[in-house]
């Protein structure tokens, strides 16, 4: 079966987030006000093969430990689902 | 037999003829480029992971490169208490690796930073420092948008009281963690640091400051880094 996984990886908390704060430093500039707490990550889109969808979480939890992340300043959430094109994509 | 450092080239890496040119000039050794799906380092007395930007820094800088198959050799040589030292992208590729502790992020500020900045040294107890008195103050080439050195509290508390920092800046450009710019393993045999002591090392540049750090990792070469490693 083929399963969409999407790979969130984001820093830590307590990290500090040279990108987030310069993001919130512009957001006011615009208009937005009351924003606070940003923070920018990285999201990791695939399509796998896998005998069933814990295969398939078991997998990019692999990948997300080893690759995808660096879990010093890093941590990933993984969310899969069915593909919604199975059969259609290849 | 002269002193012969290999100097690792991955796809991307753009320093590593400055880093052979050094160690001639500065230490008299010989020096070889080692590329990065080479194995078999045997021969050479110190391994310098040069800066670039090895696989386009796709990822995380470093997070590529530390697969290449050179790097599992580089792992065992620094095991062994071969010297290894990451400049720049080499220090990156040294924490993701695990062969050195903490990670190094972008920027405070988000700007590339291609400058001098003042650096004093921290520790002698490293094979990049084993010449050089701890406060001596140096001037040194930094070219970099990740090397904003971060740690954990409990990482921070290591390295302070195993005197594991090298190297700290005068002036924090980047927002390191404790103005760190260089790190060692607990052993000393593996250093990291974001400046470029190689680009430093000839008068005709009109700056030698980081001939002192080069001749040091020729020095450790030569003799072997266990005669350097004497207890803190």
């Amino acid at each position: 079966m083929r399963f969409s996984v999407l790979v969130e990886v984001r820093l830590r908390p307590g990290i500090a987030d040279p990108q987030g704060a310069t993001i919130e430093r512009a957001l006011p500039a615009l208009g937005f006000s009351g924003v606070d707490g940003v923070r920018v990550g990285k999201a990791v889109r695939f399509v796998i093969d896998a005998a069933d969808e814990a295969s398939a979480r078991a997998e990019a939890q692999d990948m997300a430990e080893r690759l995808l992340a660096n879990p010093v300043i890093e941590e990933a959430e993984v969310t899969v689902s069915a593909d919604a094109k199975a059969g259609a994509a290849s | 037999m002269s002193t012969r450092i290999g100097v690792v080239v991955f796809p991307g890496s753009n320093c590593e003829h400055d880093v052979v040119r050094a160690v001639q000039l500065v230490g008299g050794a010989d020096a070889e480029l080692v590329f990065h799906d080479r194995r078999d380092l045997s021969g050479l007395d110190a391994v310098v992971l040069p800066g670039g930007f090895a696989h386009g820094d796709y990822l995380r800088p470093g997070a590529l490169a530390r697969f290449s198959p050179v790097m599992e050799s580089v792992a065992k040589f620094a095991a062994e208490g071969g010297p290894v030292v990451g400049i720049c992208n080499g220090f990156q590729v040294l924490t993701e690796a695990g062969l050195l502790p903490g990670a190094l992020q972008k920027n405070a500020g988000l700007r590339f930073l291609c400058t001098v900045v003042p650096v004093t040294v921290v520790s002698d107890r490293s094979v990049l420092t084993a010449r050089l008195t701890p406060g001596r103050h140096l001037s040194l080439p930094i070219n970099h948008f990740e090397g904003n050195y971060t740690c954990d509290a409990g990482t921070l508390e290591m390295l302070r009281s195993e005197g594991r920092i090298v190297l700290r800046y005068a002036d924090n450009p980047n927002g390191s963690v404790d103005d760190i710019a260089g790190v060692c393993n607990a052993a000393g045999n593996v250093v990291g640091l974001m400046p470029h002591p190689e680009r430093a090392c000839d008068v005709l540049l009109g700056n030698t400051d980081g001939a002192g750090l080069i001749g040091s990792l020729v020095a450790s070469a030569t003799s072997g880094t266990r005669a350097l490693s004497r207890s803190s």
